[in-house]
């Protein structure tokens, strides 16, 4: 139906469904409903009939479901997503964010010859079609994008898109075949989704300290721990970082790693990109400490230090823990 | 092996961007430098390079933009790139995420690359998209946000993180692999490499000499259009101040957490 909008459902290989995704279909229930039109949701591996079933449940009214294709690489999906885009005439690709989304969504963009929208934080719709709302500059402003042509693809940030469920939901699953091209064929999952590093829980911790490429040096993560112990906290980091080796991955905060909204969120050493905001932007009270008075995050905190917290940090431990003796 | 290396000129980091309320389109005047990212990925072929697992015939640098682009050519190859493209052209202006990507694949196509390196992002536009677009375009396998390649009988070997970890996927050649940062530290080009650099053999190729169709690119071209520009929502601003005296910076900060009962 025309106007209907298909989500990919991002999924760990056992069938249980990323948080994204699910907003992502709920997103586009709402957007299909204002439209007139249907949210269908694409699967991809051998994924059981209850849980596809079960995606009814935030709006979707059909899973295509390609039980042969492996999940974990883009192209593959893409071949899926645009032959069931151009059979069952649908309008739209909308994709939760993450990894994955951004690639699976450039790669349609460019099979469909269609327009594409990135890290896109809302969608209305205006006239009958959707327009994509997209924040630039660092967000400082807002740019309304809408589609030419019959089809359009919009890639959420993460976290964009909030997850609504009506339990009870079914929407009916079918089953397709669909033949890969043949570059879709030339990469190769060797090992998907390997950790490395300790095992850390960040996700349940009231107060977090976040460390930084700021901070200098692998050893100097030994502030932040001293830190979150004296606040009774947990210890998370950047991307960045976690890259360098400095910290484990389960620690990583931001589009590649967890999404947290602790009481206190403490940023020691963090620019605040983009990349890192999405994950904990909803933190109840943000406080800052880098010397760099034009990093990002001194335009989201509550409370900003323009300062060095080689200096700072001891010091606010030291402080605290006399305060909790005392 | 022939690398190809997408280079892209950004605002420098250090300049305030706008839009152009006028044309709806980036205001690219002001101070421009070579995407940051990018350096990375001729960092990442100078190490293929360096590394010895293949014989590099040769680094090419590719950009699409205006005259002024020249200058993150001359950039890319005083870190190392061979010879340098430029592709620019009148009609090319306006041209969105997959209208660049087409343009950037026909170029490519010219080159018939083994490998095309990109930065998985640039600080004005198409973060991690472009490079997967180019990808189908150009009807070879991707990887973005790779932060380690090693070349294994003659496939690549890419590891990444994605939503559930590090992935670690097995590529055929030739392939378009995007890198994130972490992927190396680029060095600096020495005096010498940047004195040289205007002498490399540099093309200029308009649209015709490429065979890209004009009515795919540019405003024209392009299928999104971009219908307003709005301010952010507004959002109060908390307080932020420098750090002059240490102690009173950290009685500041525990008097802040003591009224929010955060300890």
């Amino acid at each position: 139906m025309a106007g209907s909008i298909l989500v990919y459902a991002l999924h760990d290989g056992a069938g249980k469904f990323n948080n994204n995704s699910l907003g992502a279909i709920s997103e586009a229930a709402k957007l299909a409903g204002e439209l007139g039109s249907q949210a269908g949701v694409v699967v991809v591996g051998d994924v059981a009939d209850d849980a596809c079933a079960a995606l009814g449940a935030y709006g979707a009214t059909k899973v295509h479901r390609a039980k042969a294709v492996e999940e974990g690489l883009a192209q593959p999906v893409v071949d899926v997503m645009a032959k069931v885009m151009n059979e069952d005439d649908y309008s739209y690709a909308l994709f939760g964010g993450g990894l994955l989304g951004f690639e699976i969504g450039a790669g349609l963009t460019a099979r469909l010859n269609a327009g594409v929208t990135m890290e896109v934080t809302a969608v209305k719709v205006a006239e009958g079609k959707l327009v994509a709302e997209r924040p630039v500059l660092q967000d400082s402003a807002i740019v309304d994008v809408g589609y030419v042509g019959d089809k359009g693809i919009i890639i959420g940030r993460l976290n964009a898109f909030d997850l609504k469920e009506n339990a009870g939901g079914q929407a009916e699953v079918v089953d397709i075949e669909v033949e890969l091209s043949e570059w879709s064929t030339r990469a190769r999952m060797r090992q998907r989704g390997e950790q490395r590093g300790a095992d850390v829980n960040i996700e349940d911790a009231d107060i977090l300290v976040g460390g930084g490429r700021g901070l200098g040096e692998k050893d100097n993560f030994k502030l932040a721990e001293d830190l979150a112990e004296a606040l009774g906290g947990a210890v998370a980091a950047t991307r960045a970082v976690v890259d360098a080796g400095w910290y484990p991955y389960a620690a990583q905060i931001g589009q590649t790693g967890k999404t947290v909204a602790p009481k206190l969120y403490l940023a020691a050493g963090i620019s605040g990109a983009i990349q890192h905001k999405v994950g904990m932007q909803n933190s109840e009270n943000i406080l800052a400490v880098n010397k760099d008075p034009n990093a990002p995050i001194f335009e989201f905190c509550d409370l900003g230090v323009v300062g060095d917290l080689h200096k700072i940090l001891p010091k606010l431990t030291e402080a605290l823990k006399a305060k909790r003796a005392g | 092996m022939k690398i190809c290396c997408l280079v892209k000129e950004v605002p420098d980091a250090a300049v305030q961007k706008r839009i152009d309320s006028g044309t709806k389109r980036l205001d690219r005047s002001g101070e421009k430098n070579l995407n940051p990212f990018d350096t990375h990925g001729i960092e990442a072929a100078m190490q293929i390079r360096e590394g010895g697992a293949a014989e590099v015939a040769e680094i090419v640098a590719v950009t699409m933009g205006p005259e002024t682009a020249v200058r993150a050519l001359h950039k890319s190859v005083a870190l190392g790139a061979d010879r340098s493209v430029h592709l620019t052209d009148g009609a090319l202006q306006g041209s969105d995420v997959n209208a660049t990507g087409y343009a950037l694949a026909k170029v490519l196509e010219s080159e018939q690359p083994d490998l095309v390196l990109l930065g998985q992002q640039s600080d004005d536009g198409e973060c991690y998209t472009i490079g997967a677009v180019v990808a189908d375009h150009l009807k070879m396998p991707s990887l973005t946000q790779v932060i380690e390649i090693k070349l294994e009988d003659g496939k690549l070997i890419c590891e990444r993180q994605a939503e559930y970890g590090y992935d670690t996927v097995e590529i055929d050649l030739p392939a378009v692999i995007s890198v994130g940062d972490a992927i190396n530290e680029p060095r600096y080009p020495s005096l010498k490499a940047i004195m040289g650099a205007k002498k490399k053999p540099l093309d200029t190729k308009g649209t015709g000499d490429v065979g890209i169709e004009a009515g795919e690119v540019g405003e024209g071209g392009s299928k999104t259009q971009v219908l307003g520009i709005n301010p952010p929502p507004a959002k109060e601003s908390g307080e932020v101040f420098e750090d002059e005296d240490t102690a009173e910076t950290v009685a500041k900060i525990v008097a802040w957490l003591d009224e929010r009962k955060l300890i």
